[in-house]
């Protein structure tokens, strides 16, 4: 059972990410997968991304730092796939949750 | 307010860095350019420059939240209504509230009234970024001085 509850969290996050995508912007709902990268295959540009940010911000009441992010892809620090591809975003986030309520 | 030179805020009437918010206030010139073509015989001020004016409020209002040290610029329009035309003379004021503040971008909720009555009102995105050089720095940094509310004088 405790396995099974730990799969809907996952997948809950995931499920939150889809919608707010494909409400704010012309994605359909079935190209939006978690292997899916938001720029390469989602064609995702970053001011879209920004509106997609703001509204999971507000669902998930946490702040998603973009520009630290930016900044580590730009410095080479991290790959572009780390925070982009979908599945690891909902992670990131997952982290940023956990992070707020310890 | 010199609208073809885009000042467009008169006075910071009140500032309120913690609470996030802002009220400005301004004059609209009885001669303009963009009063000769919007329209002849029938000037109004056109709905993209009380856009504008919501925008600097809250674009001033970040900017001072920032100390001055990140340059801030208007990222997008989530909604926007023109309720009533602002014509040349008119004495207008705009307030901003910040509603979120994200990484590297704000939202913010925006009326413009006029006589007491809402004008426009708007939600509106702020882009903040590094400035892109020290001379559009300190241009900032030279009028934001000159916009300096009363309580803070």
């Amino acid at each position: 059972m405790a396995a099974k509850g730990y799969v809907r969290v996952m997948s809950s996050t995931f499920d939150t990410v889809a919608q707010v995508i494909a409400e704010t912007s012309d994605v359909p709902m079935e190209n939006i997968k978690p292997d899916a990268h938001a720029i390469d295959d989602l064609g995702i540009d970053s001011l879209d991304f920004l509106d997609i940010v703001f509204a999971l911000d507000k669902k998930f009441g946490i702040k998603i730092p973009l520009e630290q992010w930016t900044q580590e892809v730009n410095q080479g620090k991290a790959s572009v796939d780390q925070y982009f591809v979908l599945k690891n975003l909902c992670a990131r986030i997952d982290e940023l949750v956990a992070a707020k309520s310890s | 307010m010199r609208l073809e030179y885009f000042d467009l805020i008169d006075k910071v009437d009140e500032l309120d860095l913690e609470g996030s918010t802002i009220r400005v206030s301004a004059r609209l010139p009885e001669k303009s350019p963009i009063f000769d073509g919007h329209f002849p015989n029938f000037p109004i001020l056109p709905g993209v420059m009380m856009l504008e004016v919501m925008n600097h409020a809250a674009g001033y209002l970040l900017y001072r939240r920032f100390k001055g040290e990140r340059f801030v610029f208007l990222g997008g329009v989530k909604r926007a209504k023109f309720r009533r035309m602002v014509k040349p003379g008119d004495a207008i004021e705009a307030r901003a509230h910040l509603t979120h503040e994200g990484s590297g971008f704000s939202v913010a909720e925006t009326t413009l009234t006029c006589g007491g009555a809402t004008a426009a009102d708007a939600e509106i995105i702020l882009i903040s970024q590094a400035f892109p050089n020290a001379e559009i720095k300190a241009a900032l940094a030279k009028h934001s001085e000159m916009l300096v509310a009363p309580a803070e004088a």
